[in-house]
């Protein structure tokens, strides 16, 4: 690929979606540019290149689909979801007796693993969340990896990474090769396409949201600019989880670890569910 | 020493596995069958079972329900691992005692995926 075609590339990406492509990425930058052009019927990168530097919207937008989607599994890591069913949701259940209600927002969610992971787990907690509303969001910048996550179908390699096999037979039906994700479940998701760089308010307030290994493909700015978006629409004792390899200390000033609550933030100046409080 | 007993007929197999839990730090022993399988675990119980569901003389199943028979037959973590990909199945294996199920083909990052899950290694 020529080096202005990756600069104009790699320009757009960074304002679209935020995503910083280094020059050693150019060969991940070609192995997904490829499949694209074939798709349109061109020969190869030079007409792609062509037809996106006139501007065209739709080789735009596909361009930075291509380039965004990466890999989820359910239950990922284990850890932070077992933290989530033992710690954040009995603190978020006491925090919110009175309203009964609260929403859980997926930033980046892929392919739906993530959102439907916790949907099991609240399914699961179900004699709890007796009388409870809440709400699951799921979003993506990518509207493919959306309609994936919608209709709920995995391969057999992906329903077996991180997903416990009771789960799998209680939560899904096998279809032909694939197998699908039981409708109760799916009807606890709503999915919507979204940019973390643009407004997060129109979606409304979060009580938890994850953004788990989402900032790792920003730059420092543009982490500083989701998380003081996330910031925004998060509760005042809300939490935030982000993950293994990411952090707020030096890019935020909205949010703060929590004590012994590892991948866990807190808004500055709250507590954060009470989570890092000693027991009562 | 954790130790992992993989029973499985397919030579090739066994071989995978082995490689795969030897870098885990597993001790690794075979059986080509849930009868040789269940003679090993008479004499000595292993911490893991990686189990193949078709094979001769015993198959996965039946060595399953006769490990849970022994003294001290719970002990062991069994992960069955094998070509049988139907909910039936899984559900059969559960209700005999297995603690996880790998549908092959698998690699090494499914296997580490379930092990750790059951708490056989640290994910």
């Amino acid at each position: 690929m020529k080096p202005d075609d990756f600069d104009y590339v790699s320009k757009l990406l960074k304002e679209r979606s935020g995503l910083v492509l280094t020059k050693d990425k150019a060969y991940l930058l070609e192995s997904r540019l490829m499949p694209l052009a074939r798709k349109r019927g061109l020969k190869g990168l030079d007409e792609l290149m062509a037809v996106l530097r006139k501007r065209d919207a739709a080789v735009e937008k596909a361009i930075v689909e291509a380039m965004t989607t990466n890999e989820s599994f359910f239950f990922r890591d284990n850890k932070p979801f077992d933290q989530f069913r033992s710690v954040v949701l009995p603190n978020l259940l006491k925090a919110r007796a009175n309203k009964r209600s609260f929403r859980i927002w997926c930033a980046a969610c892929s392919s739906g693993q993530e959102p439907y992971s916790l949907a099991m787990i609240l399914k699961e907690e179900a004699a709890r969340l007796n009388g409870w509303r809440f709400e699951i969001v799921g979003t993506d910048i990518s509207s493919e990896v959306l309609k994936k996550a919608r209709a709920g179908a995995y391969s057999q390699f992906e329903v077996q990474r991180g997903m416990p096999m009771t789960l799998l037979v209680k939560y899904f039906k096998k279809k032909d090769e694939n197998w699908v994700i039981d409708p109760a479940i799916q009807a606890m998701v709503q999915f919507k396409e979204w940019n973390l760089l643009g407004d997060l308010r129109p979606l409304g307030q979060f009580d938890v949201v994850f953004c788990r290994n989402v900032l790792i493909y920003f730059d420092q700015p543009t982490k500083g600019k989701v998380l003081h978006g996330i910031s925004q629409v998060l509760s005042d004792d809300g939490v935030l989880y982000l993950g293994g390899a990411e952090t707020v200390l030096g890019i935020s000033e909205h949010f703060k670890p929590v004590p012994s609550q590892r991948g866990i933030y807190a808004v500055t100046r709250n507590s954060g569910l009470s989570l890092g409080a000693p027991p009562a | 020493m954790k130790s992992c007993l993989i029973v499985d007929d397919s030579k090739v197999i066994r071989m995978v596995a082995k490689k795969i839990l030897q870098e885990l730090s597993f001790e690794t022993e075979e059986a080509a069958d849930g009868q040789r399988a269940l003679d090993l675990c008479k004499d000595h119980l292993p911490t893991a079972v990686l189990l193949d569901w078709n094979m001769p003389v015993m198959n996965g199943i039946e060595f399953l329900r006769a490990l849970r028979a022994l003294p001290g037959g719970n002990a062991p973590v069994v992960v069955f691992c094998t070509t049988e990909n139907d909910i039936e199945h899984i559900q059969e294996a559960i209700e005999a005692g297995a603690n996880e199920y790998i549908m092959k083909p698998f690699d090494s990052e499914i296997l580490q995926a379930k092990f750790a899950q059951v708490g056989l290694i640290t994910g």
